[in-house]
């Protein structure tokens, strides 16, 4: 990222359609922004979907990205979270060799709130919630382990208050 | 009442108030086409290649500003549309496309004659469906029609299975028909026009840059009714010709990179550019550091993504032209006294404006001997009192028509100024004609382009359309041996038209009438002759100057103020 690219976070609801999401991400392929992340479900009406979107840029490319979502026929509304107050989570699974260090495993656990989902001989998988950043985090405290495969979600994230994504 | 998908479909484009569409049968859409045999009211154009069915709803569309309406079959008749579709989405063109696909059961198992024709046109369509529930077909064609027409317009592709067609449900009346609903934009925000009325009046060397927005929002007589209140001098872009009358004296003609001296002068020198339904295309503005760089800029646009994207500007107007029009006119009554200053103001803009003009006059000089391309779209011009509805294809004959025609009013203007594809002016001039009976379609075209849709002389001459197709003959691909010569020090790469037919006997092989020009003088009369035909295609072979350029011309990638004159 260039000094004036900032990372952006962008919610969008769209409806719950089959080629929504390519539609989406074809417009980042073919103006050639960037998608860092991308995570996507249906809400709680049946008809629509949510998706997260991690992205960057500078103003300029962020504005055009914001207006060309909106240019979409199937998205419904738009919000770049970078600019509110919101929560962020991202669901981290990481699979490693655990050999004999359970203690320190257990430690970074406690640390981080995560858990432990599968244990298997030596080979552990971990589960963490948390924001993007410190999930990092713990990728590097892990440094002395093998890590066999990590599974991001990517960060999803919520205005806090009472402003909602809504039509 | 129940009835079968086919019905549906022939039943909404009815209820759309469609009676005119372009086509070519096959398997996957057979049963519409049985359907459609039914219908007798329902004129279909058969064609004889897909590309030409689009391009010809296309031509239809744009001298209507009604959608005009396509149907393919799946497979190669829906991949042969592409090239249309992304030629209507580029210069904004209201289309619905209707597809035939292998049945639902069939899709993904590489069918014959399977293509994924939504996946194909996602980025080349404004939207487009592929209809799997039968229930769902009549909600789709009213949202095709309503989203092809409605804010900035553009092509809308329906792809529809072939069980599905047979598929029956109940039929809904017109008028129940759900469409969801969807953001819609066109009332601007009224702070915003109030902003860029009192940013207009600061102003001493204005410019309204007009592009083909206003010719989609129908805005010519508030166009003029502003220009001529408060005295702008008027600069159109390709898109916009004929918006605002090419023969009004505060007409500065096309600007951009073949556009006149005086508009490039103009933008690059005014204090305030009101874009009106323009884009600041790469076209218009060469290197973007130097693009009117003095100017304070006002963009109307009913596209929000359109705004800002290549041209910072300070005051945004996003909606419909002419909503946006008439509000400024508004303004403009209710300060007529600043208005009589103002016009004193900008006399020494004009005074300015009338020197470029002096110095660098559109013209062009008709010797004895060969026949100059200008002198033809020139002599055309006064044939027909500029009264003519033109199509292009592209290059130096599209840029010419462009500089010498003057248009005295919108959509009487068609060509593919976006996406710049070859092959589109026949096929457009024959849907335009078939829309407008009333008025001379001519075609204006070169050796290269003519060939691309040339099988369309057959559908022509069905129709009994009286399109004159005007072939500037100068056996080089044009444009591209101009930027050789110029650019690539005269390496004529590929550009010879070595073998041509004999473009007269090719008309008359197909039942049309054929002529041919090989002097100046033989120009009016062929003209002449031709003008006299009411009832079948005629193609004039124009042999024209081998070598010679389009000015002026700005370089690509230079300032529009180092446009180069010849």
């Amino acid at each position: 990222m260039n000094d004036n690219e900032h990372s952006h976070t962008i919610s969008v609801l769209v409806e719950n359609e089959f080629g929504v999401l390519a539609r989406v991400s074809g417009m980042f392929a073919g103006r050639g922004f960037n998608i860092d992340a991308l995570s996507v479900a249906p809400t709680t009406d049946p008809k629509l979907s949510r998706i997260t979107l991690i992205t960057h840029g500078n103003d300029q490319i962020i504005e055009q990205i914001l207006k060309q979502l909106n240019r979409l026929v199937d998205v419904l509304k738009v919000v770049d979270l970078s600019s509110e107050e919101r929560v962020r989570r991202e669901l981290m699974l990481v699979k490693i060799r655990s050999g004999n260090h359970q203690e320190k495993i257990q430690k970074i656990l406690q640390a981080y709130s995560g858990n432990l989902l599968d244990q298997e001989k030596n080979i552990a998988i971990l589960e963490f919630v948390q924001e993007h950043d410190k999930n990092n985090e713990v990728l590097t405290q892990l440094g002395d382990f093998e890590i066999l495969e990590t599974a991001r979600s990517g960060n999803i994230a919520m205005q806090t208050g009472k402003k909602i994504l809504a039509t | 009442m129940k009835m079968t998908g086919a019905q549906i479909l022939i039943q909404g484009l009815k209820d759309e108030g469609v009676n005119l569409i372009f086509g070519y049968p096959g398997g996957a859409i057979l049963h519409v086409y049985d359907e459609l045999f039914r219908h007798p009211d329902m004129h279909h154009v058969l064609v004889r290649h897909e590309q030409a069915a689009v391009h010809m709803a296309d031509g239809y569309a744009r001298v209507t500003g009604n959608p005009g309406v396509a149907l393919v079959t799946s497979g190669p008749g829906a991949t042969n549309t592409v090239t249309g579709l992304a030629t209507a989405f580029m210069d904004s063109i209201p289309l619905v496309v209707i597809s035939g696909q292998v049945p639902l059961s069939m899709i993904g198992n590489d069918a014959f004659q399977e293509a994924d024709i939504v996946g194909i046109t996602r980025p080349c369509t404004k939207h487009n469906y592929l209809v799997k529930d039968v229930r769902d077909l009549q909600r789709i064609v009213k949202e095709a029609f309503f989203l092809a027409r409605s804010g900035r317009p553009g092509p809308v592709l329906i792809d529809i299975p072939k069980d599905l067609q047979l598929h029956e449900c109940d039929f809904i009346p017109y008028g129940d028909v759900e469409v969801r609903q969807r953001r819609q934009n066109f009332t601007a925000h009224r702070g915003q026009i109030r902003k860029a009325w009192d940013l207009l009046k600061e102003s001493h060397r204005p410019l309204l840059y007009v592009g083909g927005g206003a010719v989609l929002s129908k805005a010519s007589v508030e166009l003029s009714q502003l220009a001529h209140m408060a005295q702008i001098p008027v600069a159109m872009t390709l898109m916009g010709l004929g918006a605002f009358s090419g023969v009004d004296k505060q007409s500065l003609g096309m600007l951009g990179m073949h556009g006149s001296y005086y508009a490039n002068m103009a933008i690059t020198d005014c204090d305030v550019l009101v874009s009106v339904g323009a884009r600041f295309d790469d076209r218009v503005t060469g290197k973007l550091s130097e693009f009117s760089k003095h100017s304070r800029k006002i963009h109307i646009d009913i596209d929000p993504g359109n705004v800002g994207k290549s041209v910072p500007v300070e005051v945004p107007v996003v909606g419909d032209v002419k909503c946006v029009l008439k509000e400024l006119i508004k303004m403009a009554q209710d300060d007529a006294d600043f208005l009589k200053e103002y016009h004193r103001r900008l006399k020494p803009w004009w005074e300015q404006i009338q020197g470029w003009r002096e110095k660098a006059p559109m013209a062009y000089d008709q010797g004895p001997k060969e026949i100059t391309a200008q002198y033809v779209i020139d002599t055309l011009y006064k044939m027909t009192d500029g009264d003519a509805i033109v199509t292009t294809d592209v290059g130096q004959h599209q840029m010419w028509a462009a500089q010498f025609y003057k248009f005295k009013e919108a959509n009487c203007w068609c060509t593919s100024g976006g996406l710049g594809t070859m092959g589109y002016g026949f096929p457009a001039a024959i849907g335009a004609q078939l829309a407008r009976p009333d008025k001379k379609v001519i075609c204006v075209t070169g050796d290269g382009s003519i060939q691309m849709n040339i099988q369309e002389l057959a559908t022509a001459v069905e129709w009994k359309t009286p399109v004159i197709i005007a072939i500037l003959n100068n056996r080089f691909l044009g444009m591209v041996r101009q930027w050789q010569e110029l650019f690539y020090d005269h390496r004529y790469s590929e550009v010879e038209m070595k073998v041509l037919p004999d473009f007269v006997k090719l008309a008359e092989s197909y039942g049309a009438v054929g002529f041919k020009a090989t002097t100046p003088d033989e120009v009016p009369k062929v003209i002449g002759e031709a003008l006299k035909v009411t009832d079948r295609p005629i193609v004039i072979d124009f042999q024209t100057t081998l070598e010679d350029n389009v000015y002026p011309m700005v370089p690509a990638g230079g300032a529009v103020s180092d446009i180069v004159l010849a």
